[in-house]
């Protein structure tokens, strides 16, 4: 812990190298404390409704365990089912020596001035663990919920999925609905061991004036699977992260969507990262961007470095009423033999297709919707229907705002 | 009841139909012939309402009610669809629903999608994206199920006989042949059902069929031909008749005697 302190001390002051650099003085790292939970339905109705909004139910139906915190308090964590582990971050590296083992290894300190002030001034994050073959088939509910105006949040969270275990994760972030500004710095790492599998879904319902500098990094060891999903549908002022994972072991998998609207006023930078560092490992990154008047920049990277990897990289963008969508595949091979592509498109709706479902009976307004909502749409096997039905709710709330 | 009056249209500034007339009675289906070029997608088209193709005389009615000027899917409401012969795809959006979109046309239909893909051997294509990545012969089945969950008065098919395989095409006849009430007639199976010649007075579907071989012919009759040459309808008779025209003189020449 004194080394993460200690590195990330020397980058206070290190700029990122994506973004729009934020004032993070402007902004108060002070704990703001909160009561535990007991009964998540303690919660006060308007917080509950935003959090259900992120995904996050507050009756717990259908999820195996639950971790809140709101601003810097950890207001709920617990784990309902057998095989599975859910902490708060600072109570499971006082109480459990071997999370200094994975805390801050793939994540580094001094990665940025983000990185170094969520370790300077952490406030909590979670742990979640499956333990070793545990098959956790209903969903693990965490929400990072900001209610404290001008606030920054820091939070570190740890994700471990051990030998072959499965682990579903749904995390919202949130906002109450009076909180106007406010900067949110997470710093998460993924372990997804030996034929381990883990989804891990993230949905934003940011506020207008939020700053947000997410920062993760996982790994995938031999056999094992990441499905990594992210939704953000509503307004945010400034938004970026590029999350990477490395595939360590033969035959490891990592597939990344991304769903995002770019509201006026909004900048979104985000991309996916893949290292595939193993044979026979595989990569996809899918990403869909609609603006209304915001900047989307989409990137996605891919590296592959043995032969015979495959990876690709699909990058759709749609502008519905101003804005701008930026898209910046890469692809990077280093090795004879691997097979990457990429495709990338940004566009308008086309007449023909608007047209084609007048004909179907649709007027020109039905048509419109019926196309972007297939143009949000993407199927991702492997994700159990419940949270894909989360998903597709979350993209169906903005529908109205698209328009 | 379809009536085209002295129809001229235009896309952009250039005349693509000129003066053309075209009666469809209730029950009715026709054929049309020209050559590549000719304008018979165009005639189509208007008739569906694209907006590209721009009515600059003459009017369309349907079920008694001018139509000229009706947007799209007001005319797919009153029961106007159409089989496109290059159809876009939509990314997104499954047959599946798009097959529901269609129950929905002409009001609140309930349909089954497996059921009626089921006529059209298309149940595996339910749950992909409309169009995406689909084969010719797959589009024209595509198509024919929207149709069929659309129930449309006015049918219009758009070269159905096109790049469908032999053994898709007796699927793709007969479906057409069944949904303009032209299936083959057979013998009844109970003492309620209509008869051959009761069922031909009871048919109400209208039909127009752009064809450029004539290979539809050989699993539905239709009532009348006409051949579309230069943006102008010129001539109309029995069908048997203009495909052997046709083929022994030519369009130019068959135009020629048949005016």
């Amino acid at each position: 812990m004194l080394d993460v302190r200690s590195r990330a001390e020397q980058a206070r002051e290190k700029k990122a190298a994506l973004g729009a650099d934020i004032d993070l003085s402007k902004y108060s790292f002070a704990e703001v404390s909160h009561p535990y939970l007991q009964d998540l339905r303690q919660m006060p109705p308007e917080d509950r409704e935003q959090m259900l909004n992120a995904g996050v139910d507050a009756n717990e139906v259908d999820r195996s365990g639950t971790f809140i915190q709101k601003d810097s308090a950890v207001l709920y964590s617990k784990s309902r089912q057998e095989g599975l582990e859910i902490y708060p971050v600072k109570e499971a590296l006082e109480k459990l020596p071997w999370v200094e083992d994975y805390y801050g290894k793939l994540v580094a300190p001094e990665t940025d001035k983000y990185t170094a002030a969520a370790e300077l001034s952490l406030q909590n994050g979670y742990l979640i663990r499956a333990l070793p073959e545990a098959s956790v088939s209903m969903p693990v509910q965490s929400c990072l919920y900001l209610d404290r105006d001008g606030m920054a949040q820091t939070v570190h969270n740890i994700v471990i999925c051990e030998e072959g275990s499965e682990l579903h994760v749904i995390t919202g972030c949130a906002t109450s609905p009076h909180l106007r500004n406010g900067l949110h710095l997470g710093i998460t790492e993924f372990y997804i061991k030996k034929n381990a599998k883990l989804s891990f879904t993230m949905i934003h319902n940011w506020a207008k004036n939020m700053a947000v500098r997410p920062r993760s990094v996982g790994v995938v060891e031999e056999g094992g699977l990441f499905l990594n999903n992210y939704i953000c549908m509503k307004p945010v002022k400034s938004l970026q992260m590029y999350p990477t994972t490395y595939l360590r072991g033969p035959g490891a998998t990592a597939r990344f969507y991304s769903i995002l609207l770019g509201h006026p006023g909004s900048e979104l930078d985000v991309g996916g990262r893949i290292i595939l560092e193993a044979d026979k490992t595989r990569a996809e990154i899918i990403s869909r961007a609609i603006t209304n008047g915001g900047t989307i920049v989409a990137r996605g990277d891919l590296v592959g470095e043995k032969a015979g990897i495959k990876a690709h990289l699909e990058c759709k963008g749609l502008i519905l009423k101003g804005g701008v969508i930026h898209a910046i595949p890469e692809l990077k091979g280093k090795a004879e033999g691997v097979e990457m592509s990429h495709e990338a498109a940004v566009g308008k709706i086309a007449a023909e297709e608007i047209q084609y479902l007048q004909s179907r009976g649709l007027s020109e307004e039905e048509a419109t919707s019926t196309i972007v909502r297939g143009f949000m749409s993407v199927d991702i096997p492997g994700l159990p229907k419940k949270l894909k039905a989360k998903i597709d709710q979350a993209v169906a709330q903005s529908e109205k705002e698209m328009m | 009841m379809l009536t085209i009056e002295d129809l001229q249209v235009k896309i952009g500034d250039q005349v693509i139909l000129s003066h053309i007339d075209l009666e469809l009675k209730p029950g009715e289906t026709h054929v049309l012939f020209g050559p590549n070029g000719s304008g018979k997608t165009s005639l189509l088209m208007t008739i569906m309402g694209y907006p590209g193709y721009k009515v600059t005389h003459g009017k369309i009615a349907f079920k008694g009610q001018d139509i000229t000027h009706t947007p799209i899917h007001e005319r797919a409401g009153l029961g106007i669809g159409m089989a496109y012969q290059r159809p876009p795809s939509i990314a997104g959006l499954k047959t599946r629903q798009m097959v529901q979109i269609c129950a929905q046309a002409k009001g609140g239909r309930k349909v089954d999608p497996e059921v009626l893909a089921r006529e059209v051997k298309f149940e595996r294509f339910l749950d992909r994206d409309i169009n995406v990545g689909f084969s010719g012969g797959e589009i024209k089945r595509s198509e024919l199920l929207q149709l069929m969950a659309q129930d449309a008065d006015l049918m219009m098919f758009d070269e159905p006989e096109s790049g469908v395989d032999l053994e898709n095409i007796t699927l793709v006849g007969e479906t057409i042949a069944k949904l303009l009430q032209r299936g083959a007639p057979r013998a009844k199976k109970s003492e309620n059902e209509p008869t051959v010649k009761e069922r031909l007075i009871n048919r109400t579907k209208m039909g127009l069929i752009i064809s450029h071989t004539g290979f539809i012919l050989d699993y539905l009759t239709v009532d009348k031909a006409q051949v579309l040459y230069n943006g102008v309808l010129s001539c109309k008779n029995n069908p048997g008749e203009i495909l052997k025209c046709i083929g022994e003189f030519g369009y130019e020449e068959c135009v020629k005697c048949l005016m």
